[in-house]
């Protein structure tokens, strides 16, 4: 067995890191084609608050930074509403107030500290069992609800007024749309860390969609992308002490490049 | 008998305190060909979002194939396309054939997937348009007249038996345009659609409609289009400065 595996951090490491491959780009792909990429960053500053209110409170910071993320991103979608023809306007108000109450919530609950840490950068040693369960639950449920909400999913994004008309129930699914997404975030923020969460969801399926063929395929190759992300940034990370998070992101961005180079040179 | 079977009564729409379309009614018969035209600005799109629901009416009734539009659920029998159908997001990473098999989900339902029989409606309904060799291409990469075709598919793939249109002639070439109105016809008169076109391309519109619906001033008037000088009608909508009609309402 590899030495790496030997560890059982690593080991949860590895199933978490995995499953959250999986899951960003088939939430980030929707992200992106619906022209919100910021949305990942609102949220998990929102799940930020969350953690600091389970830190004051002394209860489990993710339960926190789910239900704090969750109404973040409702806030979102009912703020568009307001913005229709400003989108990010409501997700950058939602950021701002995310922020604020993050910091006050810090202050009031003294907790600047290496937990914290853990939180905003990733911290694959900190990774419990607990964790992982809240991980593979909620990863079920974003992966069962994208398969089977794909088609309806797809239509919003590509044409919303006309899903609308198709009789899509368009209001409902964006609510949910936004809850998975939030849920995506606390999922992902265990393993690259609260700053770094949206580039899971954005950069690989912007890698994807500069040589994808079809919307099959761009999810295809997302996952992938971000798969290859995660292996590669987790070992690379351990053999040479560096942070796992700004590693997987790192080499998110050398496979973008990659991609943009191949472009470049093969399909003028 | 005229079989009406999309029928508008008193539909009201403003902005604040303006009135775009005041107390409007129009019927339109099964196998109509219809025009809306009207000045820019006059409310045409409007009134065809507000028919829709695409846009909320402050009053007014809409009946769809006899059902209140409030209570009517075969939305797969009505499509519409939006002025905008060509200016989505133009790197959308979609081909042609995942576009036009969105529009299957009245068919379908909610959380289940396409099935071989969808399939053959989506190669049904490209064949119709002429767009099956492009089935796999994706969406962005094809012309302005074949984008156009392609949301005509998307359109038809619900087997739908009024069509909505808003400008779709804008923004496309003339040969584009010439087939396009050489479908409209044989979707009119060999599959017995009945289509609705918004248009401001009043010379062509002339000679293909049954009947011409001018809005202007928030008002509606309906003529048959072989019984009056439909020519006059628009070129006078639009080409005198104060809209006025050259003919009795």
């Amino acid at each position: 067995m590899l030495e790496v595996l030997k560890y059982s951090f690593m080991q949860r490491a590895f199933a978490a890191g995995l499953l959250v491959a999986l899951i960003c780009p088939l939430i980030g792909v929707f992200i992106v084609l619906r022209r919100m990429s910021m949305i990942g960053d609102t949220l998990s500053h929102a799940s930020l608050a969350g953690i600091a209110a389970g830190m004051l409170g002394k209860f489990y910071p993710l339960w926190g930074a789910l239900i704090f993320s969750i109404a973040a991103a409702i806030g979102i979608e009912k703020l568009r509403k307001d913005f229709s023809q400003f989108a990010e306007l409501s997700i950058s108000i939602v950021l701002s107030a995310s922020i604020g109450l993050a910091v006050v919530l810090i202050s009031l609950a003294k907790s600047f500290n290496a937990d914290l840490m853990g939180y905003l950068f990733g911290s694959i040693i900190a990774v419990t069992a607990q964790d992982v369960l809240m991980i593979s639950i909620l990863g079920l449920i974003i992966i069962a609800s994208i398969t089977l909400l794909y088609k309806e999913f797809f239509y919003i994004a590509f044409d919303e007024e006309g899903a609308e008309l198709a009789g899509i129930p368009v209001a409902k699914l964006n609510i949910y749309f936004t809850v998975l997404t939030a849920m995506t975030i606390v999922v992902s923020m265990r393993i690259v860390g609260i700053l770094m969460v949206s580039s899971l969801l954005v950069i690989p399926v912007a890698s994807s969609m500069q040589i994808s063929k079809s919307f099959k395929n761009t999810i295809v190759l997302s996952v992938l992308f971000a798969l290859s992300s995660v292996l590669i940034g987790l070992f690379t990370s351990f053999y040479l002490d560096l942070a796992p998070g700004g590693t997987i992101v790192l080499v998110s961005v050398a496979i973008l490049l990659l991609v943009i180079a191949y472009k470049r040179l093969f399909r003028k | 008998m005229k079989d009406i079977i999309f029928s508008v009564k008193d539909l009201t729409f403003s902005y604040g305190n303006s009135f775009i379309l005041n107390n409007i009614s129009l019927d339109i018969n099964r196998g109509d060909f219809m025009g809306i035209v009207g000045p820019n600005g006059s409310g045409k799109s409007t009134f065809v979002k507000a028919c829709l629901g695409l846009v909320k009416r402050q009053s007014g009734t809409v009946t769809i194939f006899g059902k209140d539009s409030g209570r009517f659920k075969q939305w797969g029998l009505l499509a519409y396309i939006p002025q905008k159908a060509t200016s989505f997001n133009q790197g959308f990473p979609a081909t042609v054939e995942e576009v036009v098999a969105a529009n299957l989900y009245q068919h379908i339902g909610l959380g289940k997937r396409l099935g071989s029989l969808h399939r053959d409606k989506v190669e049904a309904a490209l064949e119709i348009v002429g767009m099956t060799d492009y089935k796999e291409r994706l969406i962005g990469k094809l012309s302005g007249g074949q984008q156009q075709r392609v949301f005509i598919a998307k359109a038809l793939v619900s087997e739908p038996e009024i069509m909505f249109m808003d400008e779709p002639t804008v923004g496309i070439d003339y040969k584009s345009e010439e087939s396009f109105y050489e479908l409209m016809e044989y979707l009119n008169k060999e599959k017995k659609m009945t289509l609705v076109m918004v248009t401001h391309d009043t010379g062509a519109i002339s000679t293909k409609v049954n009947r011409i619906a001018c809005i202007t001033d928030g008002k509606l008037h309906v003529h048959d289009a072989d019984s009056c000088c439909s020519n006059d009608i628009c070129f006078d909508a639009y080409g005198d400065s104060k809209m006025k009609l050259a003919h009795k309402h």
